[in-house]
């Protein structure tokens, strides 16, 4: 087997092997309304997981999503409070911002040449301090297009509900797929997280793929501001703290190099999975405790971080000899 | 001199920041005497920024080493927490001190293993202890606020020396102690050189690997002594909000001291007056008037000011501009000479 695919094929194996685990011990885990409430619980975390993918495959990192999807939120519930365009115009509008605001930040990253860390904290500050302006309560959102989304599902036999933001996060996976595997910007992308300086002298239009690479990640925390704001049906400032590390802990968990330059866009799914699994198992088990998930997704995150080193160091003394 | 010369634009900031809130609340800069201590908005500031400023110390070191800690937050709520926990399970105040330090040179050795033995990248290695330690936290208090009733512990949040708060002392006198350390002996220079070149400083001899652990651990004990003074604060430990994103504000801190994120040169003093800038601006908006949702706006324009200012890319186009006008003027006045034979 190719080694560049071990981190894929240990992440895809570490997934069913704890599945197995959680069905061995309640049975009831196999069922098709587990597996449809794993898709709906995390689908806006596996949308803003493709973007941050994509950004670390380049080498960077983006701070920002979180907050973005707070903003997306807040935006969407205060617009329909405050006005009467209909949802799917607000949501386009959002998008636009979504992106907008990504790709400025990645214009700054690459005209400044500063750290992509430090630019996109202040792009963390802004668009939660964008959420607070508009409102610092939590506001309900109450439209019958909202429960048209809402009431969208899938009857898969078993009775479980493939909802409609499960589906779209599935569709979200397959788009990034294509656009990070498949497409001339997905090559440049690659190119840019092996190493700029050669990047540039393959071709790769450093500039505006820099851009192009946060305004994907705008774009997917746009899309995923939508998916939370129908999955709670409201919006609040205060949302989705910390999304931005847990989108990294999936895409590393995932099986992406953190250095850039290797990965891929399916492993991040089965990250999101698996950090998800460990979540459900916590509320089968019900005597565990919820802090268990966090020191677990650390334990995970460094066992795959040890694991990558290691397989850099094999392919590295191949390479040597 | 020069130390003063390099603080400059940090020392305008913050007194331009003194004289903007001053304009909006006259009373800012009024201290006052009351029951044998010193009263004030600026005392507050000093006293509530002591996280932030402890924080900056052990930050300001881990960044010029090139390496960045993102635990500090989370270092923060199991340091409080151990220290709340040893107090109400009768350690004592000795106990309760010593073991909240042990904590934070354990999450420091941990760190700097991590990074300087394994050879994972700083941002990854620290992002580790930082999702998985609020988890820890919450382990020791049980996931409860422990709270405790101990007055020698509640000093350390809430009492004051020679009418001084307690806080504001213990970040000074870490901050100084440490600024010593580094400057009177050769500490701070070997830690420079292994930020600007780990290879080549470890072909010179110094022994880098023991280095970057010990900035880490320093950064570890740092968080642990922020630790203390947040929980002595509230007289209870609150795992999931202590220290809660101060790691950020922490890293701004020592971005706005214009120390480089590239490690390299390093200065304490500049840390601090970041923080401090931060501090009278959270405190400066609320005394203000101004709604503090814009707390984190005005926050993050001016770290976009300061990327500007120190984007290397600046320079450069601004040596640029000056070289192309100067040829524009030279071949002018070349032409105009030309037609003036």
């Amino acid at each position: 087997m190719n080694p560049r695919l071990y981190p894929l094929a240990a992440t895809i194996a570490i997934f069913l092997l704890a599945w197995v685990i959680c069905v061995m011990q309640f049975p009831y885990m196999l069922s098709t309304r587990v597996v449809g409430n794993l898709l709906t619980d995390n689908a806006y975390l596996g949308i803003v997981a493709v973007g941050m993918t994509v950004v670390i495959l380049s080498g960077g990192i983006d701070l920002s999503v979180g907050s973005v999807i707070a903003f997306s939120g807040v935006f969407i519930a205060v617009m329909l409070r405050d006005t009467g365009l209909h949802p799917i115009l607000v949501f386009a509008l959002l998008l636009v911002i979504a992106t907008g605001f990504g790709a400025a930040m990645g214009w700054l990253i690459h005209a400044l040449a500063m750290p992509p860390f430090i630019v996109t904290l202040a792009g963390m500050f802004l668009a939660r301090g964008a959420a607070y302006m508009l409102t610092i309560d939590s506001v309900p959102i109450d439209h019958a297009f909202y429960d048209l989304l809402d009431d969208a599902y899938y009857l898969m036999p078993g009775k479980g509900r493939l909802t409609l933001i499960g589906l779209v996060m599935l569709l979200t996976v397959s788009v990034g797929m294509i656009v990070a595997h498949r497409t001339r910007f997905g090559a440049s992308v690659f190119a840019l997280g092996g190493g700029e300086a050669t990047a540039r002298l393959m071709g790769v239009k450093v500039g505006r793929t820099t851009v192009m690479i946060y305004a994907f990640s705008g774009l997917m925390a746009g899309l995923s501001g939508i998916v939370f704001s129908v999955y709670t049906s409201s919006g609040y400032p205060l949302a989705t703290v910390g999304t931005e590390l847990t989108a990294i802990a999936a895409v590393v968990i995932g099986g992406t190099l953190l250095t850039g330059g290797a990965g891929f866009v399916f492993g991040t799914l089965i990250g999101v999975l698996t950090m998800g699994l460990i979540q459900t198992y916590i509320v089968f088990d019900g005597s565990l405790s919820s802090w268990w998930t966090k020191i677990i997704i650390g334990l995970l995150l460094l066992a795959f971080i040890l694991l990558q080193k290691g397989l850099l160091r094999v392919t590295m003394a191949r390479v040597g000899a | 001199m020069t130390a003063l010369r390099r603080v400059t634009p940090q020392l305008l900031t913050l007194a331009a920041l003194v004289a903007l809130v001053t304009l909006f609340f006259p009373d800012f800069l009024r201290i006052e005497v009351v029951n044998g201590r010193f009263v004030g908005t600026i005392m507050d500031i000093l006293k509530r920024g002591a996280p932030i400023g402890l924080l900056a110390v052990g930050m300001t070191l881990v960044i010029a080493t090139r390496g960045i800690d993102l635990s500090v937050g989370t270092t923060m709520a199991i340091t409080g927490a151990v220290a709340a926990w040893s107090i109400t399970q009768g350690y004592g105040l000795g106990g309760a001190l010593v073991l909240a330090l042990l904590a934070g040179v354990a999450a420091g050795l941990w760190n700097g293993m991590l990074v300087a033995i394994f050879g994972i990248q700083p941002i990854v290695a620290t992002l580790i202890l930082m999702t998985s330690g609020r988890g820890i936290a919450q382990l020791v208090t049980e996931g409860r606020i422990l709270t405790f009733s101990h007055e020698g512990m509640a000093f350390f949040g809430s009492g004051d020396l020679l009418g001084i708060p307690s806080p504001a002392l213990l970040w000074l006198l870490t901050a100084a102690g440490v600024a010593l350390l580094m400057r009177r002996s050769a500490l701070g220079m070997l830690i420079e050189a292994v930020g600007v070149n780990r290879a080549a400083s470890a072909l010179a001899g110094v022994n880098a690997t023991v280095l970057l652990i010990a900035v880490y651990v320093a950064s570890g004990l740092c968080a642990a002594l922020a630790g203390i003074v947040a929980t002595a604060d509230i007289r209870g430990a609150d795992a999931n909000n202590s220290g809660l994103w101060l790691e950020l504000d922490a890293i701004l801190a020592v971005v706005i001291g214009g120390n480089s994120l590239m490690g390299g040169r390093f200065s304490i003093a500049a840390s601090l007056l970041g923080a401090l800038i931060i501090q009278t601006i959270d405190t400066g908006i609320l005394l203000a008037g101004f709604p503090s949702e814009y707390n984190l706006v005005i926050k993050a324009g001016l770290v976009l000011v300061i990327l500007v200012l120190q984007s290397p890319n600046l320079s450069h186009h601004w040596y640029a501009l000056r070289r192309a006008a100067r040829t524009r003027r030279e071949t002018a006045m070349d032409r105009a000479k030309e037609t003036g034979r």
